[in-house]
């Protein structure tokens, strides 16, 4: 496997990572082993191995539709770095010229 | 402004393509994977919690009642239901979700490969279901300063995350083609259809007023006579059944025009504006939207069990089309006076609570369609809110029927329960609106009209029977239109024979 730089500028830019040219340089190739250390699980799994997202062999893990208590809202804000009328202040969303 | 083709110029040339997507809030007790409360519209940020709030270490769980709301929903779809799947998580950056990515579900949907029929003027219309997935709804943004309220221009917005976690159900069709000029009535009686499917089954108050049911209406044209699909577009903020209808058309004007130029239509999201009755472009995005989705490590599959499904489906409810079809033979109602029913929002239900207290089904279908409908039209409300209630109209029916009233009497009965003056018998007694009946007083009135009219009491004595009318009528305007007209007719003849 081959992770070029324009792929991890793309992922940074997914992620909302910035990352500079020498970063990008360092990084691809770091990644690039990641990648096939885990691909190496392929090397192991037969064809009638199933793939899976979870470690338990579980399904229907449901809960009763019943309300239980909320936080207060003045925790809830508590962490904002800004707040106005009982909601959380963001930043302007789209920037000029948008 | 956009240039935009006429309607007839778009339908010699093009047809429509249509493919609606439709959100659903479910009405749940509590959230899709979290205790919080799922009542809507609470003070700001006071329905939330670590799950919805997506803070670290929280776990969510699935709420049952969502997934057996979905599978109803599909199942009333014609879907098939998954024997297995899996939620995913879509990644994207926005402040109306602090985790930054909603819980939804990407190529397992719980429902699939659905169908159901919709009625434009009599025609049937087949609109394929492609999916039913469950997702959670985002948080509300509202943005300050510009003016508008809307984000261009805003200088910062403020979230409230109530609605973060809001069971929200997507329906999507599949291309819907051949609907020729009635593409933009087929989208509105979809949604129309969705909306009392969603309220018979009783899993949302489906009110798009209220965001609670929300379509992107997406369409694109195709040359007459070819098979390739043109680009489409995908407007979003349409927010009633009206103006999905307008927005359709619209949108098939638009790209029309740009057709016939020789242009391209480009490929976008568009924002659909109730008050001009337009669309314009939403952000440009420079590259397809890539929403790294992934199976959501958090929650196990689900995978219902075909021995609960089978019991859903037993145990759905009358299905607004069956219902209507039931309802129209138990009536007797011609397919035309059916469509006028159906056509006029709310009337149906109306109509089956006038009949339920005791009226008959036409008398109930004309005080509706007729004088209440052109009552609630001039005052600007729903056929519901006009304020006679189905009991007051069958009521006032029954007067009809007992003779007590005429059609003309039965209006000023109306005026009198609309103006709170009591129950319709006792607005009759009050304004003294019941018919005269009585040979002594009519006959006066009879002899009095003979008198005044002796050419038309000539002619009848001829054997002109149908001159009676004049006679009938002056009568009437004598009595102040408080005569039995049959009787009055009855009683002319007999001394005019």
């Amino acid at each position: 496997m081959a992770l070029t730089t324009a792929d991890v500028a793309r992922l940074a830019e997914l992620a909302r990572i910035a990352l500079t040219p020498e970063e990008l340089e360092r990084l691809a190739p770091q990644l690039d082993v990641i990648l096939d250390a885990v691909a190496s699980v392929s090397e192991v799994a037969t064809a009638d191995t199933e793939p899976m997202s979870h470690a338990l062999p579980l399904t229907n893990v449901f809960r009763d539709d019943v309300v239980t208590p909320s936080l207060p809202a003045a925790a809830v804000l508590a962490g904002a770095p800004s707040v106005e009328d009982g909601r959380f202040r963001v930043p302007r969303i789209l920037g000029e010229g948008a | 402004m956009d240039d935009l083709l006429t309607y007839d110029a778009v339908l010699a040339r093009f047809d429509p393509v249509l493919g609606l997507e439709v959100h659903v809030e479910l009405n749940t007790a509590s959230k899709m994977f979290c205790g919080c409360d799922n009542t809507p519209g609470g003070e700001p940020n006071t329905t939330t919690c670590p799950v919805c709030l997506g803070l670290p270490g929280s776990l969510p769980v699935v709420n049952a009642h969502a997934v057996e709301s979905a599978i109803r929903i599909g199942l009333a779809l014609n879907c098939q239901v998954a024997p297995w799947c899996r939620f995913a998580r879509k990644n994207y950056f926005y402040p109306d979700m602090t985790k930054d990515f909603q819980t939804s579900q990407y190529d397992e949907p719980i429902c699939f490969d659905g169908w159901v029929d919709v009625e434009v003027e009599g025609e049937t219309f087949r609109i394929e279901i492609e999916r039913v997935h469950m997702e959670e709804d985002a948080g509300k943004l509202s943005h300050v300063g510009g003016g508008t309220g809307r984000i261009v221009g805003a200088e910062y917005s403020l979230v409230d995350y109530n609605r973060a976690g809001t069971p929200l159900m997507e329906i999507v069709t599949r291309p819907v083609r051949g609907l020729g000029a009635k593409a933009p009535a087929v989208g509105r009686a979809y949604m129309a259809m969705l909306r009392d499917l969603m309220r018979a089954l009783g899993v949302s108050d489906a009110r798009m007023e209220a965001g609670n049911m929300r379509c992107d209406a997406n369409v694109s044209l195709m040359p007459t006579g070819t098979a390739e699909l043109g680009t489409r577009t995908e407007t979003k903020n349409v927010n009633s059944l009206r103006s999905v209808e307008a927005a359709l058309t619209y949108e098939m004007r638009r790209q029309g025009a740009i057709l016939a130029e020789g242009g391209r239509v480009v490929q976008e999201t568009r924002h659909w504006h109730e008050d001009g009755e337009y669309t314009s472009p939403g952000r440009n995005k420079e590259q397809a939207e890539d929403y790294r989705y992934f199976p959501e490590p958090d929650l196990v599959p689900i995978a219902p069990d075909p021995a609960w499904v089978e019991e859903l489906r037993a145990s759905l409810p009358e299905l607004p089309a069956r219902r209507r079809a039931r309802l129209q033979e138990a009536w007797g109602f011609s397919d035309l006076e059916m469509r006028d029913v159906l056509g006029n929002e709310g009337s149906l239900d109306l109509i089956e609570a006038t009949v339920a207290a005791g009226a008959p089904p036409a008398a109930a279908r004309k005080w509706w369609l007729g004088e209440l409908a052109r009552r609630a039209n001039e005052a600007g409300v729903e056929l519901g809110a006009v304020g006679v209630t189905p009991e007051q109209v069958a009521q006032v029916q029954g007067l009809v029927d007992a003779g007590t009233v005429n059609d003309k009497l039965a209006r000023s009965v109306f005026d009198g329960v609309l103006a709170g003056e009591g129950s319709p018998e006792e607005v009759v007694a009050s304004r003294g609106l019941a018919v005269v009946s009585d040979d002594g007083a009519l006959g006066e009135a009879v002899d009095a009209a003979i008198a005044a009219n002796p050419d038309v009491a000539d002619k009848i004595r001829a054997g002109k029977v149908q001159a009676a009318g004049a006679l009938i009528g002056a009568v009437m305007k004598q009595m102040k239109g408080k005569a039995d007209a049959a009787r009055v007719r009855e009683l002319l003849l007999e001394r005019l024979s």
